[in-house]
């Protein structure tokens, strides 16, 4: 199993990381070698296996509907790299 | 079904719609942040909402109790087994880097609900909903370009609330089918209480779906690119959107021939003050959210019985109420759908006065007048209104009777709505006495008596003449019925000749 230049650089593009040409090289090698890896899987037979949602077996965890105390404001903010006191700040968000 | 669409159209329109709606929850969905609109800015979060490491998400047992209690009146198909998924995106309103939602096993699918008009304008059209699911909400992103700061704030209160995504199928074929299959969805989700639907505050939004249908030379249907709408923040907004962006394209494949597949799916941004649409970027496709089952959150089941339960408990819908006010008290299928427009408690109000009044008709037409118009004129919802229904039974019960006239009957009930005091007193107070037939007919004696130009001119055939006999009477005793004055004068003058 190998991928493509194309398709490292389309993951790097939705995990937003800018890769040099070098680090695309790379990282298309390594990559592959971990999806092969992981595609030995594929080998076995699970047609008779029914799909698992979650590797615990149990479902149905629920809490109830009370409220509790959230953070204050200067603790929910207190490690942006950014902040105005009252908000997170980012670059802007434009066109949506 | 017919396309109700303008018929002179030379093409179908086709149009699938997309509804966000938040639960009428205590807490989100995931921690115990309460689940609130308004508060000052990151004053709801907690390290859960805030996706800080090591926390771990808690499903609410009551979001998702709602969720498929809406899901149900839908007519979907609930799941026995149900699961969550991460959707993974980066967005500043979005701390984790991934929404949890639910991707190939949501809770349930297979509805369908019908857009009804209430004034006939189209038949109605049975809409498809594809599926339901639940899901959290993100935050709120803010810019201020005046300020100038280049910065945009982000308030996380409203991360992690829950959000229910009800998807049409595209059976929808005009802007106005459109606006009435909102309307339908947003009244029913009020009537199960399980959102307040609000568009100013968000907790109901709305995306788009649309393209054409366009019957070419030898039977070939082109099918214009899809185009999904965003930013409508209104009803009437969807329907003005829609009808732009329908013109829009017909005008595009004119010009450019450009056809579904030829060129990638399309999100344009509603722009209410300037009324067009314009491009925004290209919508990534399905398979880039890159979704996983959620290690986090365990599935969910239910068995066929808690579903059947559920069915049984809910309550009659809107669309049965408007049938049944109809059927029960003879009213027509405009003023049921006004009446159940206005929500549960006012339908009761109704059918209290109605069944004490016997009179599905003048029941209506006094909600209608006079109780409707104090609730807007005060903004004040039926649960405040000052008279109950037993009350406003009094004033229509004397009407009927006789005692005095509809628009007397009116000024008593004002006065009871504003002073607060029952019909009995505000009728006393008033001076308003029943006015005894002895009494009426020495009355209406004196008034022939004393007018013989009015008999002459009744006697020569001019019946409306006895109008002044009216006026008189009022002016000697205000409590007088002038219909019954006018009856009485009437047989007394033909008794003369």
């Amino acid at each position: 199993m190998s991928l493509s230049r194309d398709d490292v650089s389309k993951v790097a593009a939705l995990a937003r990381l800018a890769l040099s040409e070098d680090e695309l090289e790379q990282m298309t090698r390594e990559l592959s070698k971990i999806v092969g890896f992981v595609s030995l899987l594929a080998e076995l037979d699970t047609s008779a296996i029914e799909p698992l949602a979650h590797p615990l077996g149990t479902t149905n965890v629920f809490r109830e509907d009370v409220p509790a105390a959230s953070l204050p404001v200067e603790l929910a903010i207190a490690t942006a790299p950014k902040q105005d006191g009252e908000c997170f700040l980012v670059p802007a968000v434009l066109g949506d | 079904m017919p396309d109700t669409t303008d018929t002179a159209a030379p093409y179908q329109t086709i149009i699938g719609l997309e509804v966000h709606v938040q639960l009428l929850t205590k807490t989100k969905l995931f921690c115990s942040c309460e689940n609130r609109f308004g508060a000052a800015p990151n004053t709801l979060t907690c390290p859960v909402c805030l996706g800080l490491p090591g926390s771990l998400p808690v499903m609410n047992r009551e979001a998702f109790r709602l969720a498929v209690r809406a899901a149900t009146a839908l007519n979907c198909t609930i799941a026995e087994f149900t699961k969550w998924d991460r959707k993974n995106y980066f967005y500043p309103d979005l701390p984790k880097g991934y929404q949890i939602s639910q991707f190939d096993l949501p809770f349930s699918e297979h509805g369908q609900l019908e857009a009804i008009d209430p004034k006939g304008a189209f038949p109605p059209r049975m809409v498809r909903i594809l599926r339901v699911h639940l899901e959290e909400d993100a935050g709120k992103s803010m810019h201020d370009e005046a300020a100038g700061t280049g910065d945009s704030r982000i308030d996380l209160n409203r991360t992690g609330t829950p959000l229910l995504e009800i998807v049409s199928q595209p059976d929808l074929r005009s802007a106005a089918e459109a606006r009435c299959w909102l309307n339908e969805l947003r009244l029913l989700l009020v009537y199960l209480g399980v959102s307040d639907c609000n568009m100013q505050e968000g907790s109901l939004r709305v995306d788009a779906n649309v393209n054409l249908h366009i019957p070419c030379d030898g039977g070939r249907v082109a099918k214009t690119p899809i185009v999904e709408i965003k930013n409508m923040n209104s009803f009437r907004s969807v329907e003005r959107a829609l009808t732009y962006e329908v013109a829009r394209q017909y005008e595009e494949w004119q010009a450019t021939g450009k056809e579904l597949g030829s060129a990638p799916k399309q999100t344009r941004g509603w722009d209410d003050a300037a009324g067009i649409t314009r491009g925004q970027r290209h919508k990534e496709e399905s398979s880039d959210y890159r979704y996983f089952p959620e290690p986090d959150l365990v599935p969910v089941t239910l068995t066929a019985d808690q579903i059947d339960e559920v069915r049984r408990g809910m309550p009659e819908s809107p669309r049965a109420l408007r049938q049944r006010l109809e059927e029960t008290w003879q009213i027509s299928a405009y003023d049921a759908d006004v009446l159940v427009g206005q929500g549960r408690a006012l339908v009761n109000y109704f059918e209290t006065l109605a069944r004490l009044v016997e009179d599905g008709k003048v029941a209506s037409n006094w909600m209608q007048q006079d109780v409707l118009r104090t609730l807007n004129e005060r903004g004040i919802a039926i649960a405040d209104f000052p008279v109950a229904a037993e009350g406003l039974a009094t004033v229509i019960g004397r009407v009927k009777k006789g005692d005095f006239d509809t628009s007397r009957g009116r000024e008593i009930f004002a006065e009871m709505i504003n002073s607060g005091r029952s019909a009995d007193d505000v009728i006393s107070e008033m001076g308003i006495a029943a006015v005894g037939d002895d009494e009426l007919m020495t009355l209406c004696r004196e008034l022939v008596e004393g007018n013989p130009k009015i008999v002459a001119d009744v006697q020569g055939g001019k019946e409306q003449a006895a109008a002044g006999l009216i006026g008189q009477a009022k002016k000697k005793n205000p409590n007088v019925n002038p219909g019954k004055v006018r009856a009485l004068c009437l047989e007394i003058i033909r008794g003369m000749s």
